[in-house]
């Protein structure tokens, strides 16, 4: 449905998008994700025909978005980052005008309704777009993506300005739409794109790093198995007893979180599985685990590993991964990991300090944000 | 195209741009008609050849928005991702403004028949004045089009399309300063005014240059507009 075929773009010397590949099939649902100013708007306009490559193609459908612009734009329904509205005019006649822009053919009255109804702005279609909230604002851009029922919905952070309720009911329209429609989606928030999407191609600094499903990159980029544990004893001893377990790589202390007891990081050969012997030794000496919980990469962990400094490892990584799939598959059969843990510590790239970036999978995230608000997501 | 000229012509009258041209058009057109009226003459002439001079101020201020908001909102997103040619694009808006301004010009056919109550007037004379200003008029806007589509902000295209107007107007002036051995530049700047080819039609006299210079005014302003939108993709 969409060929990306080497996309580059300079502006000026600044090179923003640098031979980026990609296809998405009909009826998918491709997350588009990275960090701010990877490229990801550019590319969008690119896709859409608002601005040009310096170099490399664009295929909607088989139309050239060069070639044959007016044929490929046809096709697409696009919501830019900051949705194109006339601030003076109402819904509706906002909405009519986009319809005749778009030359459909469909009845009019009835197709602005039924997409007002999708979006949920049936009830404000007769007001100025200027006196409605940045949520309807949001939701009327939606609306206008959608008027003729395009093949190809191109959506830039479809979700910003939404309060949590709404994110869900988008999130909820995305889906079905993407039964009929093929979408790419935009985002910096990881959960939404996790909930959404079917696949994901990350891209950081104009390039891609990766493209693949989460399920996927998640198994690829784990090398290790981490679980932290949390004892009541005497802290010593249970840390001479954990770091004699067979296949045991490394014993972390975390500190006294609660009253006599102790949290511990636990690494292990990715072979073994030591959950089992874990809870045997300790209960065999009395003391009482208070949770237990496994650590596997969270998306976020992916995110941060392949935009930050280490996104050069990470990038051999997954390049090293097809090769040792056989053996990662066999891992997992021996060591079934558990669902997602629900803290994750994490190094913040701006200020250094270790966060605890996971998140609902239900509430908005942004990665760096303030520590108070991921914080309040965790306790969730 | 047409969806963008209803839409254009639409928000003249939602918000006060509109009525504020016409308004100061019917006016001044009125202080120079009842003028004539005082004067005892069917001579309508006056008021078109005055008429240059309000042009001049108000054509800028209803070209400032057309093209730099679309920019400044992103609302060009919107428009350039459509399946509509650029063309089309700039054709919708040049035509809104000038179905504006074709509409305060009507005023005009309203002094005339007024006119032939007291006397027969020359409606020859007439119909050339009015063709004479509506193409002139169509010519500006084209020109201030272009200048609203160079810039993000209304205050620059309004300021720069007033410069422009000017400029045409004073552009006999400046030949005429010009030092002898430049006399072949002053004739071509001479030939460039806008003033001396309106006064042509104001005295009844329809020249074909005339005619074919400013619609070649309009086409060339228009097509570099096409160009700078489509640059603008490409930087």
């Amino acid at each position: 449905m969409i060929e990306v075929k080497n996309l580059t773009k300079y502006y000026g010397d600044k090179h923003a998008v640098d031979g980026i590949s990609f296809s998405v099939k009909q009826g998918e649902i491709l997350g588009f994700l990275g960090p701010n100013g990877a490229g990801k708007s550019t590319t969008m306009n690119i896709l859409t025909g608002y601005i040009s490559s310096t170099s490399g193609s664009v295929s909607i459908d088989g139309f050239d978005i060069l070639d044959n612009p007016i044929e490929a734009k046809q096709k697409i329904g696009y919501l830019p980052e900051l949705p194109p509205l006339y601030m003076d005019m109402t819904v509706q006649s906002y909405l009519g005008f986009v319809y005749d822009l778009k030359k459909c053919k469909i009845p009019k009255k009835q197709h602005i309704d039924e997409v007002c109804r999708r979006v949920k702005i049936d009830h404000v279609q007769n007001r100025l777009i200027k006196n409605l909230s940045k949520g309807y604002r949001q939701r009327v851009g939606m609306a206008q993506a959608l008027i003729g029922n395009p093949e190809v919905l191109i959506l830039d952070e479809p979700t910003v300005g939404l309060d949590p309720m709404q994110i869900i009911e988008i999130r909820d329209l995305i889906k079905v739409l993407g039964e009929r429609h093929t979408v790419i989606l935009s985002s910096h928030i990881l959960s939404e794109v996790q909930a959404v999407c079917d696949r994901l191609v990350i891209i950081n600094g104009g390039k891609i790093v990766a493209d693949d499903t989460a399920e996927s990159l998640t198994r690829k980029l784990s090398k290790d198995f981490r679980y932290i544990i949390r004892v009541e004893g005497p802290q010593a001893d249970i840390q001479k007893t954990l770091s004699s377990i067979p296949g045991m790589k490394e014993v972390l202390f975390n500190g006294e979180k609660e009253p006599g007891a102790y949290e511990f990081s636990l690494e292990s050969d990715p072979t073994l599985d030591i959950r089992r012997e874990v809870f045997h030794r300790i209960v065999a000496r009395n003391w009482t685990i208070l949770s237990f919980r496994s650590t596997e990469m969270t998306l976020e962990d992916i995110f941060l590993q392949l935009t930050t400094g280490d996104s050069a490892a990470a990038e051999a990584t997954l390049a090293t991964a097809d090769a040792t799939a056989d053996a990662t598959a066999d891992k997992e059969d021996e060591a079934p990991v558990e669902a997602p843990i629900e803290a994750v510590e994490v190094v913040n790239p701006e200020t250094g300090e270790a966060e605890d970036v996971s998140k609902p999978l239900s509430a908005p995230e942004i990665i760096g944000e303030t520590k108070d608000d991921t914080e309040n997501g965790g306790e969730e | 195209m047409l969806s963008i000229f209803k839409r254009e012509f639409n928000s003249y009258f939602t918000n006060p741009m509109g009525y504020v041209f016409l308004a100061v058009f019917y006016f001044f057109s009125g202080m120079y008609f009842s003028m004539i009226l005082k004067y005892n003459t069917t001579d309508i002439t006056v008021v078109f050849s005055y008429l240059f001079q309000v042009l001049m101020f108000i054509i800028p201020l209803l070209c400032m928005r057309l093209m730099s908001d679309e920019k400044r909102q992103k609302t060009d997103q919107l428009l350039l991702t459509s399946p509509v040619s650029i063309t089309g694009l700039v054709m919708g808006k040049f035509l809104a403004a000038l179905a504006i301004y074709a509409i305060g010009l009507a005023v005009t056919v309203v002094y005339a028949i007024i006119l032939s109550f007291f006397a027969t007037p020359e409606w020859a004379v007439i119909v050339g004045n009015i063709f004479g200003s509506l193409i002139m008029g169509a010519a500006m806007i084209a020109i201030c089009l272009l200048i609203s589509a160079c810039t993000e902000s209304q205050i620059i295209a309004a300021i720069g399309g007033l410069a422009a107007m000017l400029m045409l107007w004073l552009l006999e002036n400046v030949a005429s300063l010009l030092p002898d051995s430049l006399s072949w530049l002053g004739n071509a700047l001479s030939q460039l005014s806008f003033s001396s080819r309106y006064d042509n039609f104001c005295q009844g006299i329809l020249n074909i240059g005339d005619v074919l210079f400013y619609i070649s005014a309009i086409v060339v302003f228009l097509f570099f507009n096409v160009r700078v939108i489509e640059k603008r993709r490409w930087s």
